[in-house]
């Protein structure tokens, strides 16, 4: 979907970007991490010519970015970033239509989507599309901001550190909202954060930078378990790496169907990170497990934790 | 007894001493002499007495709690206020005033104009604590001084000496009236479009702003007169260039030139200010949704900015109010023609008939952009 091959971005005189190659396949969630100034936004930003590049092809859909128009580009293109930048002047309504718009939607389609987009977002539709932006939380807001993105059904979804200004409950709301949406949809995502935990949970490949080079692409499990170099270790946290593995698997994958135990049970879909916390906080060896629906689906040992990793 | 309120505190002091320390009217047998002063308790007798009812609250004023209620209160009495001293003053006027023939002059003394300016800021300080709405509370303001419009209106002060050059004068008034709106009016249409447009500019591209807005300050900087007078040269050399132009070194045209120079400062600064409060990203977000430069401009960044380039707008307006006084030594006429004709044939009255007009036209303008900047307020933001 996405080819980078040998891009290069000069900022006065300082390689912003490193000749860098880089393959995005259709529907994968790509996740671009690196300390600030290691060049993740600026290869976000060329993808849909928000920045230009210099030297290199850097392809969408096939065809070279530079043949199409940058505001046709833009609009197959959704786009979310940290602040946001909802329009203060305009509703809810108005702001999630605003590419709809662009691409002259008749208005009945155009008030059916977003609808449907308040809808996905979990924001109630009667409520929140008259509204204007001063009107909501941050977490809201941002619910907006990700639902204007999506509301084209663009090919791609380009998010710029999207919930790095939220509260740690809200983000991880909106993650799992996002890991939703991506399941659901299977569009193509490249998302640019500075937070490891956030890029470990999320992404299906993980593109760690630094100084406009790849340090190292691969999936979770990859980047934790073979780490190219010092520099991945450190960044994936060296002394906490099993923690993150721990983070990687569900509670349902290590789960014994048979067998049954008392005491406060623990949801399935949780991550063998959570379960570990609560076989230590609770100091037991065994905790009972429960679906989605809350009905007993079997018994988690501790002694499972330390299974091979597949 | 707690002070809540030390302006109106400082308001009532100077009320008390310029009702004693200054003559109210003064009174003449002619324009040409010099008046002698009437004190304001000399008029104060019998039914008179009434005037001092809305007194009290205004003196009280300083201790009430402040509330919504006390804070009308203060406001309407200061309102009744003004207009018994407008009427006393009339009132008087009209008792002096001889036969149809008579030469008589009576004038507003000191004492007149610092009690009805106290009363006037009572009433503001009054209403500015409301916390109403910003459009209401301009209304407000302007309310107070509906009684005094009314008796202005009704005739009752005629045989005041301003309203009798006024009768006097009243067709080259009404001419002055027509051109000063002309030369604020003619102003504002240029001002408005070059200074956003500087203003854009500026905002556009950072490394114009220094340039641009050290031009625009020099130019604020050089007084009103010496740019007229600057003007007078390079307009007339170009008129005798091009005859069919209708240019001139003096009259209308190099007096709308000096003041649309004077307008574009501030109408560049609210231009730049409200683009630059725009919220962080909004732009981003617009670039990166495919919004071309033009839709940008005209859907995002000129509706957001759009309060506060009106309130540059309302600056750029009152301003030239001001200005286009002066705008008479070069022969474009408005109040200042009166003004001066006054101030050479030493007729005060005459100077008060060209300077009040001004001082009213100048706060209604600003009221007029106030309530217009409140109302686009009031659409959410």
């Amino acid at each position: 979907m996405i080819e980078f091959s040998r891009v290069s971005k000069v900022f006065d005189g300082r390689k912003a970007v490193d000749e860098l190659d880089l393959v995005i396949p259709q529907g994968e969630l790509a996740v671009l991490i690196g300390t600030s100034g290691s060049g993740k936004s600026t290869t976000l930003k060329m993808i849909n010519r928000l920045v230009e590049y210099d030297a290199g092809t850097l392809r969408f859909a096939g065809e070279d970015v530079r043949h199409f128009h940058p505001e046709t580009l833009r609009r197959r293109m959704g786009y979310a970033i940290q602040s946001i930048g909802l329009f203060p002047h305009w509703t809810v309504e108005q702001n999630i239509a605003t590419v709809p718009q662009l691409l002259h939607w008749p208005k009945p389609r155009i008030r059916d989507r977003v609808t449907e987009l308040l809808e996905l977002l979990h924001l109630e539709p009667g409520q929140y599309r008259g509204r204007f932006p001063h009107q909501l939380s941050g977490g809201q807001q941002q619910r907006v901001g990700v639902a204007r993105a999506l509301a084209a059904d663009p090919d791609v979804l380009l998010m710029d550190e999207p919930f790095g200004a939220l509260d740690p409950v809200t983000r991880a709301a909106l993650q799992e909202e996002l890991r939703r949406i991506h399941a659901l949809s299977g569009k193509t995502i490249v998302l640019v954060t500075h937070d490891i935990d956030e890029a470990l949970g999320l992404g299906q490949r993980i593109v760690l930078m630094e100084q406009g080079r790849i340090v190292q692409q691969g999936s979770p499990l990859e980047l934790l378990t073979h780490p190219a170099s010092d520099f991945v270790r450190d960044f994936v946290g060296r002394s906490d790496i099993g923690i993150k593995l721990l983070a990687l698997d569900r509670v349902a994958d290590r789960t014994r169907h048979d067998e049954a135990v008392g005491g406060e049970p623990i949801a399935s879909s949780s991550t063998l990170r959570e379960a570990l916390s609560a076989f230590i906080t609770r100091k037991v060896d065994r905790l009972p497990v429960v679906d989605e629906q809350g009905r007993p689906a079997g018994t988690l040992h501790f002694c499972d934790l330390l299974e091979a990793q597949a | 007894m707690k002070i809540h309120h030390p302006v109106q505190l400082l308001l009532v002091g100077l009320m008390l001493a310029s009702a004693w320390g200054l003559p109210f009217l003064t009174h003449a047998p002619n324009r040409l002499l010099t008046g002698t002063g009437i004190e304001l308790a000399a008029l104060l007798r019998g039914e008179r007495l009434w005037l001092l009812v809305p007194v009290l609250p205004l003196l009280m004023a300083p201790f009430l709690t402040p509330l919504r209620k006390t804070g009308l209160a203060v406001a309407i009495a200061a309102s009744l206020w003004l207009a018994g001293l407008t009427w006393l003053a009339g009132d008087e006027a009209a008792r002096l005033a001889g036969g149809p023939d008579s030469l008589v002059r009576t004038s507003f003394g000191g004492g007149f104009w610092l009690l009805f300016i106290l009363a006037g800021l009572q009433a503001n300080d009054a209403l500015r604590r409301l916390n109403g709405p910003g459009g209401r509370q301009t209304l407000a303001q302007l309310a107070v001084y509906g009684p005094v419009l009314w008796l202005l209106l009704s005739g009752r002060l005629e045989a005041l000496s301003v309203l009798k050059e006024y009768a006097n004068h009243r067709d080259s008034f009404d001419l002055a009236l027509w051109r000063h709106l002309q030369l604020v009016g003619l102003t504002l249409l240029p001002a408005c479009l070059l200074g956003s447009a500087l203003g854009l500019l500026t905002f556009r591209q950072s490394r114009a702003r220094g340039p641009v807005f050290t031009v625009l300050n020099i130019i604020q900087t050089i007084p009103s007169i010496a740019l007229f007078g600057l003007l007078i040269g390079p307009l007339a050399a170009l008129g005798k260039l091009f005859p069919a132009s209708g240019l001139a070194g003096i009259g209308l045209p190099p007096a709308l030139l000096a003041l649309t120079l004077y307008g574009l400062l501030p109408m560049a600064r609210g231009t730049l200010a409200g683009l630059q409060q725009m919220p962080e990203g909004v732009i981003e977000a617009a670039r990166g949704m495919g919004l071309s430069p033009r839709q940008r401009l005209l859907r995002v960044e000129l509706p957001i900015a759009l309060p506060v380039m009106i309130s540059g707008l309302r600056v750029t307006a009152v301003q030239a109010v001001g200005l286009a006084q002066l705008a008479a030594l070069i022969g474009a006429g408005g109040f200042g023609a009166i003004m001066f004709q006054g101030l050479l044939g030493s007729a005060l009255d005459l100077v008060l008939l060209g300077v009040i007009p001004v001082v009213v036209l100048a706060i209604a303008v600003d009221a007029l952009f106030a309530l217009l900047v409140s109302l686009l307020e009031v659409t959410p933001r």
